[in-house]
């Protein structure tokens, strides 16, 4: 009874219609939606559905693919807008979460070369720009080998599982419009050799990923890339990590971003609460501030700046209960210092 | 339904530049009978920044608030993205790993304090939706809004990583979320779909990488306006400063005219429960919003 219902499960299918993003750039004005029918079963991957529309309605559908089993990176695509590696991603699934109506694009529209194919030069130059491999004085002839203790190794063992497929880098949105940020991909590789006790190129790494305008500090913490990673890396929490490092071995230069993170503790250890105003005079020193003044106008003027003491940002915060329990687990509980 | 109760976390933002979000969510709780106490002795989550610079520290001092909650025995509630990541976040790292929970609780004990994990984080917006009910906020409306097309902007916080959130924010799936969209409905208002709804509003790099932030925060506005939005709406008051306070700046940057009131959750929801126009603190807002208030 069990195994003909079970039979019948696996001959269930559901008739959709498919959309691909098409675009070659070679013959393209502009890029098209073109529209597939098919019956899709329920152990179908994304890639499957890919394979169908080039096999059965059009030979000239174009995308990477090589493995199929979720380690070469090739076949990263989106669909409507979520970060899939398509040999990994079931289609149903898929279906369910946007009510029957998926469209295949490519990681990156404005990269495209043809359909999901694009180039993913920018991504290999970030990728090679910090660095991505051990820095030693290896001995030729080594009496021993490295040794590591599996703590050591467990620092960076889920940040090597990287497959450089590209969906934490082209869904992130701090990229697309900075085009120097090197991006959750590379920053993830960073760290990875960073804290590899075998490697020596660390501070250098650390001074690379430190840089305003293209390192850690333009990450805007959307979580895009955690999301987005088909091996559960969670970049954005490396990213962190090269944060922490930078103070960690005292290599963090002193500049708004540096200041705006150590800033929280001024405000926190005077009322428990950050203080608005203040955190934005240390991070930019009183001369960047200019920037500031029309915006602080306005919420002066809508009353967002209080008045308490008759003089805006002078003892303008409240205080929380029992303050004198957060000082003291400053005192004993901070580990860095700018 | 037995009366809910919850410890509120203020966070930072609404006891200084969003006093409207403050005034607005205790006006919301006392029309929906929802009893909320507010953890005073609560400090900064630490934006993610804190955590940047010292991820122990900020561990210790998310445990000490967190504390709080549970020695009233209650759900800890949250009216910021932020502090609900962040909270979230120290929860997680200390019930899975009871070595850091040991390290955090060593500090504490020097305050006479103990994290249990005991209490669980959510932000207000689950709270109404997944424990007070939506069918039960419909019939609390008195003033529908039914006139207006609402823009729902979700912030990041809320919705990734989803791992962190799915047992707060009833599995909302970060690439379609819809709690915001079923808020709106049920409010008789009409949801507007657009594409930059999940996406980030740049806030955290405001200082840092001021053209960045300016880009995604335009994008958003610009796409909610494209989508004849006549408000947007967002549970986190960090979206809200970004995309309220800025629109002067986003618009010589986006080189377009962006005008378009954006308010807090639960000012929202007290529109549509008739509160007072104080409690809905519209007045606060950098772009023009006292219009809304029709009552």
């Amino acid at each position: 009874m069990s195994e003909s219902k079970e039979i019948v499960s696996n001959n269930q299918t559901r008739k959709v219609t498919i959309k691909a993003f098409r675009f070659n750039a070679e013959t393209d004005y502009l890029p098209y939606i073109k529209q597939y029918k098919m019956e899709v079963g329920k152990d179908e991957l994304i890639l499957d559905l890919m394979n169908r529309i080039k096999w059965e309605h059009d030979g000239s559908f174009s995308y990477r693919r090589s493995c199929r089993h979720g380690i070469c990176g090739a076949c990263a695509i989106k669909v409507n807008g979520k970060s899939v590696l398509a040999c990994k991603q079931n289609a149903i699934e898929l279906l369910d979460l946007f009510d029957n109506d998926i469209t295949l694009e490519p990681s990156s529209k404005k990269r495209v070369i043809k359909d999901m194919i694009i180039d993913k030069s920018d991504f290999w130059e970030k990728h090679a720009a910090i660095k991505p491999y051990v820095v030693a004085d290896v001995d030729p002839r080594p009496s021993h080998e490295s040794k590591q203790s599996i703590e050591e190794f467990n620092n960076f063992m889920d940040s090597d599982l990287c497959i450089q497929c590209g969906a934490c880098h082209y869904a992130c949105p701090a990229l697309e419009v900075n085009p120097d940020f090197l991006g959750p991909a590379a920053l993830n590789a960073a760290y990875r050799f960073t804290v590899d006790t075998r490697d020596t190129a660390g501070d250098e790494r650390l001074a690379i990923t430190a840089e305003l305008g293209s390192g850690v500090w333009d990450c805007v913490k959307c979580f895009e890339c955690a999301e987005a990673c088909p091996k559960e890396i969670n970049p954005i929490e490396k990213i962190g990590k090269l944060h922490n490092l930078q103070f960690v071995r005292g290599v963090a230069q002193s500049n708004v971003a540096t200041r705006h993170a150590e800033g929280f503790l001024r405000g926190i250890i005077k009322t428990g609460y950050l203080d608005e105003a203040d955190i934005v005079t240390y991070s930019e020193g009183y001369l960047g501030m200019y920037k500031h003044l029309g915006t602080a106008l306005k919420m002066m003027k809508s009353g967002k700046i209080h008045w308490h003491s008759g003089i805006p940002f002078i003892n303008s915060i409240p205080k929380i209960k029992n303050l004198d329990e957060v000082q003291k687990l400053i005192q004993i509980s901070q580990t860095n210092k700018l | 339904m037995s009366q809910l109760h919850y410890a509120l976390f203020t966070g930072c933002t609404a006891k200084q530049s969003t006093p409207e979000l403050l005034s607005s969510t205790l006006a919301v709780a006392e029309k929906l009978g929802i009893k909320i106490t507010i953890l005073e002795e609560a400090s900064c989550c630490g934006a993610s920044h804190l955590q940047d610079f010292d991820e122990f520290l900020a561990h210790v001092l998310n445990a000490r608030n967190i504390c709080y909650a549970e020695k009233l025995g209650l759900t800890m509630i949250t009216i910021c993205n932020t502090c609900q990541l962040n909270s979230a976040m120290t929860k997680h790292a200390l019930d899975k790993d009871p070595v850091l929970k040991a390290k955090v609780n060593e500090k504490l004990a020097e305050v006479g304090l103990e994290y249990k994990g005991t209490s669980e984080i959510k932000h207000f917006l689950y709270a109404i939706i997944d424990e007070y009910g939506l069918d039960n906020v419909k019939d609390k409306v008195t003033v529908p809004l039914s006139h207006l097309n609402i823009a729902p902007f979700y912030g990041c916080h809320n919705i990734r990583p989803s791992e962190l959130h799915k047992d707060a924010n009833g599995h909302e799936n970060p690439y379609n979320p819809n709690s915001l969209d079923r808020l709106i409905t049920a409010l008789e208002g009409h949801p507007v779909n657009y594409e930059s709804k999940n996406k980030c509003c740049g806030f955290h790099v405001e200082l840092q990488a001021n053209h960045t932030s300016e880009v995604l925060a335009g994008n958003a506005l610009l796409d909610a306006m494209d989508n004849n939005a006549d408000m947007m709406v967002t549970p986190c008051p960090l979206c809200h400063l970004k995309m309220d306070t800025y629109q002067d700046s986003i618009s010589k940057t986006m080189g377009r005219d962006v005008e378009l009131p954006v308010l807090h959750m639960p000012q929202m929801v007290a529109l549509a429960l008739g509160c007072t126009e104080k409690e809905i603190g519209l007045k606060f807002h950098v772009q023009k919003a006292t219009q809304l208030y029709t009552a």
